[in-house]
């Protein structure tokens, strides 16, 4: 589904991001991790055509994203607040985001109300703008809006931080039935270890920009990362 | 924690922002307002001593000037609670660091008082003082005097931050000022109370009789100390100046904006971000003041033979909502345009979308404004002409100029500082709009005649409407390639 080739980001001669190759399968939910400064968000503004490479290409879906724009309809995402809107409120923004991706508003309706566990009567009907929601709250209305019509390709950046505990064990179930159930492509980074061994099938480590471990995720994962981000910890000191 | 580290860390704040080149112009321009008054406030306080004794000989200049301090006082704290706000936010951080609370109040009262506002006054205060004394007046008396005016000016200083206080949570927060300045000088006026003989026999006693100077003493230490009761009480996160407000809000579906077909999602969200951010809403106001601007000039009859000026008029009357959100387009979507850049859009309907919003507050205002045919037919033939010219040009050349646009804005700052910046720089920004029609329509005017130069900025728009779609496929293009160096302006902070 994403095809990575030669890929590079340098700022000021300084390189903080080169993927020689990487391909992740349709159906795949694939786990991003890495230390500050490691290149995921990169990766990802990369993906999103938000910034451009300094080398190389990303295909998703066999369209080089910086050359043409027909990934969009396919791919959705939420990277950080600045993906919201403050002004609306979350119902607002559901809609505006259904009619960008073709949805009417019955059609949004419907996959928004699947997912009242999930906004714990925090969100809906609250008269409140996105703005004045708290960090967590407008953390669940922009990963819920991320899915609305039918991606097939989606991209969180770092999904659990600022949950609660119960929502980030209702956010798992979700992700795990995009990938599993529906066939969706689900891309995430996070800074939990536990999180990411228990969500994604595949787990990729970078560091400084480079792609250092490539697992499959079995029981022994867990321990290997830990293992391995507590000796970098120990090597850098 | 000194006073010495209390300054450094103001001269950081200053020096170190992100915008301070960017806002380097601004501050030029705001420098030589600035220094613009002081010449006002200088030359008043040199001239008013002589002009006064010319106009009226037989009277005492200073009781004459103590006559109109009443409409100083009011007027002063009108425009001070307009532009004139008391820096509680930038304290936040030293909440939990080792100072004390007291501190803390008494630093940001205190700086308060080093304000344009309260030097502006001593300019012509302070000279027209001087001459009263080096013409023969006590010498001791005058300077009580000139220290009352201080002092008046410090009580006006804390006052408003006291209505402001009181105002600020509610909407339409300029009512209480407006209600209560108003209210005084309408009592005055009708003679109800006269208010102005109040303020005079005051000055005057304390001119007369030194020592009556601790009255204003005690009236300006008593709002000191209840400024410092509420800033005090204020200064928490749940509370007063740190809180941040949260209003119910009331939706609507805007089903109208369907007519507009596929830019209605965009025509809705533009409509939302006007009337929902402060930042946005003012310029709704200036709509109020971009309308009856010609009302300054036509009813003079020296404007009234300067017809080359009737097409400035015009393209301001029927252009200010054009200027004024054109400008910051697309800024105003700065906050959420890696969410737009990522989602599956079509640019040029984004941008039609404010096109349309920008044609349609020209044709509405320009009906507005009909009712300066009492003033001439000739000046409705020119708001015509000039709104024409308004479509078909000016929105495409200030849709063609955001493609350039790199400064963010944060709809949710709050501050009303952002006010004053925003001003300045528009009428920056406005003067090729404004200036390039009216130069047009002037050289047409004086080489042809009224008409043809009406016709000339009307063909003009015109045909920027017929070039309409090939304009907006340029401009699209434009915008396209700075994509990237926007979302990357746009997600710095300022």
């Amino acid at each position: 589904m994403i095809t990575t080739s030669n890929l590079s980001k340098t700022y000021s001669g300084k390189e903080v991001l080169n993927i020689e190759s990487l391909d992740i399968p349709k159906g795949q939910s694939f786990g991003l991790v890495g230390n500050n400064g490691a290149g995921k968000t990169t990766y990802f503004s990369l993906l999103l055509d938000l910034i451009q490479p300094s080398s190389g290409y990303i295909k998703n879906n066999e369209v080089t994203v910086n050359k043409s724009e027909d990934w969009k309809p396919f791919t959705s995402a939420f990277i950080d607040e600045s993906f919201l809107i403050g002004y609306l409120t979350p119902e607002e923004y559901f809609y505006f985001i259904g009619e960008l991706r073709g949805q009417n508003k019955a059609d949004v309706d419907a996959l928004v109300a699947q997912f009242e566990d999930f906004f714990h009567g925090e969100i809906l009907n609250q008269k409140k703008y996105l703005r004045d929601l708290s960090k967590g709250n407008q953390k669940k209305v922009g990963i819920v809006a991320a899915l609305i019509g039918n991606p097939e390709v989606i991209i969180l950046d770092e999904p659990f931080a600022n949950l609660d505990p119960t929502t980030q064990i209702r956010l798992k179930g979700i992700i795990k039935d995009l990938a599993e159930k529906q066939g969706i492509t689900v891309l995430i980074s996070s800074h939990d270890l536990m999180h990411v061994t228990d969500v994604c099938e595949r787990i990729v480590v970078l560091e400084k920009g480079e792609i250092i471990k490539d697992l499959k995720t079995s029981d022994a994962t867990l321990k290997e990362l830990e293992k391995h981000f507590a000796g970098t910890v120990l090597s850098e000191e | 924690m000194k006073i010495k580290n209390f300054l450094s860390l103001e001269w950081k704040a200053s020096f170190r922002s992100a915008s301070f080149g960017k806002s380097m112009a601004i501050k030029v321009l705001m420098g030589f307002f600035g220094l613009y008054f002081i010449l006002m406030f200088l030359s008043m306080g040199f001239g008013m001593y002589w002009l006064l004794k010319k106009e009226f000989p037989d009277q005492n200049p200073l009781l004459i000037v103590n006559n109109y301090l009443f409409y100083w006082v009011i007027g002063d704290l009108v425009f001070r609670f307009f532009f004139q706000k008391l820096p509680v936010m930038s304290v936040k951080p030293l909440l939990i660091l080792p100072v004390k609370r007291r501190k803390i109040v008494n630093y940001i009262l205190g700086k308060s008082i080093i304000s344009f506002f309260n030097v502006l006054p001593l300019f012509a205060f302070v000279p027209f003082g001087s001459i009263l004394i080096a013409n023969g007046y006590p010498v001791d008396s005058v300077l009580v005097w000139m220290l009352t005016v201080i002092l008046i000016t410090l009580c006006i200083n804390f006052l408003n931050f006291i209505i402001e206080s009181f105002s600020a949570q509610k909407e339409l927060s300029f009512l209480p000022v407006i209600a209560l300045t108003g209210g005084t000088f309408l009592l005055n006026y009708f003679n109800v109370i006269s208010l102005t003989n109040v303020v005079a026999q005051g000055f005057n006693a304390i001119y007369e009789t030194p020592g009556l100077v601790v009255i204003p003493v005690i009236v300006l230490a008593g709002l000191y100390l209840f400024n410092f009761k509420l800033l005090r009480g204020a200064l928490f996160l749940d509370s007063g100046g740190l809180k941040k407000e949260i209003k119910e809000v009331n939706t609507s579906s805007m089903e109208w904006t369907k007519n507009f077909g596929d830019i209605a999602p965009f025509m809705q969200l533009d409509l939302k971000l006007l009337w929902r951010n402060k930042r946005t809403k003012s310029s709704i106001w200036i709509l109020l003041i971009g309308l009856f601007y010609g009302l300054f000039f036509y009813p003079q009859s020296t404007y009234q033979g300067l017809p080359w000026f009737f097409a400035f008029i015009g393209i301001f009357v029927t252009g200010i909502f054009l200027i004024n959100f054109g400008q910051f387009i697309p800024a105003w979507d700065s906050g959420y345009y890696k969410l737009l850049m990522s989602q599956n859009i079509k640019y040029e309907q984004y941008l039609k979308s404010k096109f349309t919003l920008m044609s349609i507050s020209v044709i509405i205002l320009f009906v507005l404004s009909i009712p300066y045919v009492y003033f001439g037919w000739k000046i409705l033939l020119a708001h015509l002409a000039a709104a024409v010219y308004n479509l078909g040009v000016n929105t495409h050349v200030i849709l063609f100029t955001g493609a350039f646009n790199r400064k963010k804005i944060d709809l949710n700052q709050k501050a009303a500082f952002n006010y004053q910046g925003t001003g300045a720089v528009q009428w920056l920004i406005g003067i090729p709009l404004l200036f390039v029609p009216m130069g047009v329509f002037a050289i047409f005017y004086f080489f042809i005649g009224f008409e043809i130069a009406c016709l000339v900025l009307a063909i003009l728009g015109v045909i920027g409407i017929i070039f309409h779609q090939k304009l907006m496929k340029t401009i699209t293009k434009k915008y396209l390639e700075s994509k990237y160096k926007m979302i990357e302006a746009f997600s710095e902070d300022n």
